[in-house]
């Protein structure tokens, strides 16, 4: 019995603290950690596929001239990183910034105006002015997470044939 | 001036009323294992408590359904001034991606004045505790709103809403 004792004073004495001294010292999250996202305006070209998958549908396109207005209202954001999977130019990222804790819910909004073109047919805005400085720093399609073919359910036009 | 002296007194212990308004429990988890001696709240003089009567502070989780709304709204009449509410959690700051539901509120803010919101889902103890050291005045908030533009200032695009309204 005595000799528990000892070996569970050892213990005690060999760790003396075990509170995080965390508001006081920085404490970084682990790896794969999905904190707030950050999106890059210069990268972005206005796709809108992240408001296509985003499930709080927080996400929000207008279309004003040849200004397209984004508004990303992080304050019900899930985390889930669904929109940096989806964007096909790595513009939107998740940083590992949790310290989100805030007095005023405007401090989570992000706010992101694009200049594109007008198109003549359909009135729509589109992205004009680098695309081709862009194309040579784009990844192959084959190196992207593609979950199936672009177009399941048209078929090649072999098989049709036969 | 005994009013001032409660204000003074007031962040020396807080002491916490959890409301569980429809959360999926992991908030609550959260919050429990901010209360453990590994993150130690009570070194800060929080402590959790059964009443909302001896609360200075009310931890909301989950977005407020319907029915327990009005029980939110009577709790935080019960707890005596000055108080502090805390929205804790995706849910509690904007409802989620249950923020249109027919059985939700969508957020805290809709039912009680909140004043500390901390979203994540659910959000990391250090991050709860951050909030409590922002309640407390003990670090700087982190967080701002951001507006960005990928081309330079000039004067207001014309509006084509504007021209056909």
């Amino acid at each position: 019995m005595f000799k528990g004792k000892a070996k569970e004073a050892l213990i005690c004495f060999s760790n003396p603290r075990v509170t995080l001294k965390y508001p006081f010292e920085p404490q970084e999250p682990p790896d794969g950690f999905r904190g707030r996202i950050s999106v890059d305006v210069e990268k972005c070209i206005g796709c809108g596929g992240c408001a296509n998958v985003c499930p709080s549908r927080l996400i929000r396109f207008y279309d004003d001239g040849d200004v397209t207005r984004m508004e990303f209202i992080l304050d019900r954001c899930t985390y889930c990183g669904r929109c940096a999977d989806v964007c096909p130019e790595d513009a939107i990222t998740m940083t590992k910034e949790f310290e989100t804790a805030t007095d005023d819910l405007e401090d989570l909004y992000i706010i992101q105006e694009l200049y594109m073109g007008t198109c003549n047919r359909c009135g729509r805005c589109f992205e004009t002015d680098n695309w081709i400085d862009k194309i040579p720093t784009r990844r192959n399609r084959e190196g992207r997470n593609f979950v199936g073919p672009a177009m399941p359910h048209v078929q090649p036009i072999k098989e049709v044939a036969k | 001036m005994f009013r001032k002296l409660c204000l003074k007194a007031f962040p020396k212990a807080l002491w916490v009323y959890h409301a569980n308004c429809g959360a999926c429990n992991g908030c609550d988890i959260e919050i429990i294992n901010v209360l453990t001696p590994y993150y130690d709240a009570e070194r800060f003089g929080i402590k959790l408590v059964g009443s909302p009567r001896h609360a200075d502070v009310i931890l909301v989780t989950g977005g407020v359904t319907r029915q327990v709304a009005p029980a939110l709204r009577r709790l935080y009449e019960a707890t005596p001034d000055p108080k502090l509410v805390m929205a804790i959690g995706s849910c509690a700051c904007g409802g989620d991606m249950w923020f249109d539901s027919y059985n939700i509120w969508g957020g805290a803010d809709k039912v009680v004045p909140v004043d500390y919101y901390v979203p994540g889902c659910p959000p990391r103890p250090e991050a709860i505790l951050y909030a409590v050291a922002v309640a407390l005045g003990m670090a700087p908030k982190k967080v701002g709103k951001k507006v960005q533009r990928d081309f330079p200032e000039f004067e207001e695009p014309e509006s084509k809403f504007m021209k056909s309204a």
